[in-house]
């Protein structure tokens, strides 16, 4: 419980700093942010609304802490589109992301869990060779030219799966599924890549340790050893890592989903970019960091609950 | 006491049998050689440059030359890689693409390295309330930002452009850049040969540039090849959406974007600058590997 409580109070600073950081974003704006927005031509009592809207007429530190004010009722303002509240897109959109996010997660460790277990085991082998080859190929893929390749094959040329055209889940599942196959694989290729050389190295490391030479000793069969007493070890590096996964998918979604026209929350991001719609940039990021942060700190308190030795140690 | 002599002049003797044999930096190169992917991958790299530096020279087209009679064309003898919608032709746009995606590689990785090495050394080597509550906190939270999502609303405040887009992509890779020089600084901080320095009286900053960055260097270097593979990579991301490199200047990523267009009409045109930047990154990635296991000595067989 201390743990959990000093890892909740450490994330504070980390959460503030995150939150100033968003708050500038509007101000590394060259030049005057409400030309830069409304456009020259706009008339003076336009400039004067979204100048106070904005709250830029106020001093810089006030401006943030009513900014913060609002962001911790939850209101990250309305977008300078439509004026629609920022937090109901975001909302409306985060979904289809995380859908997709995990799907490509499980992709990812689909192809890495097995073949990073078979190249750390037969080290040196052919299979090794072959499966370290094929993840420093996967890693140097760009995942939305694999989209890209993906379109061409499946939905050009043998006219298996749709190009676009999500659906949401709740009106037809399977329809939905269809148009996420190709996205999910494009994106949990990579993502395969990374987490498959990172299983390798931590299973090198703990199959090397006393604990499963003695499993060994006992007598039990080699699968036994690697999936529950090495396996689970060696697992650990990768879940601790998941907030930094997830971080690099949220930005690569942000470019597959355009590619599939998913209406997702990464081609929110890129649409309020082009739309020049700042507050809905600012709330997006914000969200986004908020959920790496909220990831990393779920990750750190699971793993204090599993194993003994972060709490003893690591938060000291 | 009399012990800080003792460690210099074993250290020195040490350095001194291990030089007659080899220098380290041969021995660097003779175990990287012995690497055939890492080698593979020097040699994708060095044609890359090649190409760059003498793109002028060896392009069958002008790469902006626009002959609109010829667009849309699949690969041919006169075209080997076809044509783009503007009838220019892709194999000379693609050489001149190796340009721009090494200078991505650079300027990116150039930005990270002068944010990154400074603060790196200057943080862990005098460590306390200033390291551990600001410079690291900071570099927490910018780590909690997806990267790739940082770069683009970088580049979308700054405006659209390479340069612009090269900073973003840079201050999203300075973290990681400070995070190892800082590691590596508190461990050689420590060591026998840095403290006999300080005790003889050398400043700060001379310690900081003769003694703990040269040690740095191994880490650094790895982490360098390796973050230009990503700079391309998410060069050719920004490029894709539009907020990298701006037209006409050949960029891959931007021509895949032009691709996605014709994608049923005119598929070739998603092959080639899709491959160029998958080859790129590919020679960085296997360099930097096959760099980190020859400085690695845990990783040697």
């Amino acid at each position: 419980m201390a743990f959990i409580l000093r890892r909740l109070v450490l994330s504070i600073p980390i959460l503030l700093l995150v939150s100033i950081m968003v708050f500038s974003l509007i101000h590394l704006i060259p030049g005057d942010p409400v030309t830069v927005i409304l456009g020259l031509e706009a008339t003076p009592e336009a400039e004067q609304a979204l100048r106070r809207e904005l709250g830029l007429d106020r001093p810089l530190v006030i401006q943030y802490l009513a900014w913060l004010g609002n962001v911790l009722q939850g209101d990250l303002g309305r977008s300078l589109v439509d004026r629609s509240p920022v937090v109901d897109e975001i909302f409306r959109r985060l979904p289809v992301t995380i859908e997709l996010a995990l799907g490509s997660f499980f992709v990812a460790l689909l192809i890495a869990v097995p073949t990073g277990l078979l190249s750390a085991t037969r080290r040196g082998s052919v299979v090794d060779y072959g499966s370290t080859m094929l993840a420093l190929g996967g890693m140097s893929l760009p995942s939305f030219w694999l989209a890209m390749m993906f379109i061409i094959v499946f939905a050009v040329k043998l006219q298996w799966l749709p190009a676009s055209g999500y659906v949401p889940f709740s009106e037809d599942p399977r329809a939905n599924l269809t148009a996420m196959l190709m996205p999910m694989v494009a994106t949990g290729i990579r993502e395969s890549a990374v987490l498959m050389r990172m299983l390798r190295s931590s299973m090198l490391e703990v199959l090397h340790s006393d604990y499963v030479r003695t499993a060994h000793g006992k007598g039990l069969t080699e699968w036994v050893v690697i999936t529950r007493h090495a396996l689970r070890n060696a697992l650990v590096p990768v879940v601790t890592s998941s907030g930094l996964l997830l971080a690099g998918l949220l930005g690569g979604l942000a470019i597959t989903e355009t590619i599939f026209t998913i209406p997702g929350f990464g081609r929110l991001i890129v649409e309020a970019i082009f739309e020049r719609d700042f507050v809905m940039v600012q709330g997006a990021i914000l969200v986004s960091a908020l959920l790496v942060v909220l990831v990393n700190l779920v990750v750190d308190i699971l793993l204090a609950l599993i194993d003994p030795r972060i709490k003893a140690g690591k938060g000291a | 006491m009399s012990t800080s002599a003792t460690p210099q002049v074993r250290a020195g003797r040490q350095i001194e049998t291990v030089a007659r044999h080899e220098t380290p930096l041969a021995g660097f190169l003779r175990r990287f050689k012995r690497n055939k992917l890492a080698v593979g991958g020097a040699f994708i790299l060095a044609t890359m440059i090649v190409l760059a530096v003498f793109a002028p020279l060896v392009v069958p087209y002008d790469p902006l030359y626009q002959d609109l009679e010829h667009v849309l064309e699949s690969e041919s003898a006169e075209h080997l890689m076809g044509t783009d919608d503007l009838g220019r032709d892709m194999l000379s746009r693609i050489i001149y693409g190796t340009q721009l995606s090494l200078q991505a590689a650079i300027y990116a990785v150039g930005v990270a390295f002068l944010i990154g090495v400074p603060v790196g050394l200057v943080s862990g080597y005098y460590r306390g309330f200033w390291d551990e509550w600001v410079v690291m906190r900071i570099v927490d939270a910018m780590q909690a930002f997806p990267f790739l999502i940082l770069a683009l609303a970088l580049a979308a405040t700054l405006g659209p452009g390479f340069g612009n887009a090269m900073i973003a992509i840079g201050i999203g890779f300075s973290p990681a850049f400070i995070r190892i020089v800082r590691a590596q600084v508190m461990t050689v901080a420590n060591q026998e040969y840095v403290q006999a320095a300080r005790s003889v009286g050398v400043r700060d900053w001379q310690i900081l540039l003769r003694h703990v960055l040269p040690n740095s260097l191994a880490p650094l270097l790895v982490q360098t090849t390796l973050a230009m593979a990503s700079a391309i990579l998410a060069e050719a991301g920004l490029s894709f959406l539009g907020l990298g490199a701006q037209p006409p200047r050949p960029s891959w990523g931007q021509m895949l974007a032009t691709a996605q267009g014709y994608i049923s009409l005119a598929p070739w045109l998603a092959y080639w600058p899709g491959f160029a930047i998958f080859l790129a990154v590919l020679g960085f990635n296997l360099v930097g590997d096959g760099v980190r296991e020859a400085l690695d000595p845990r990783l040697r067989k």
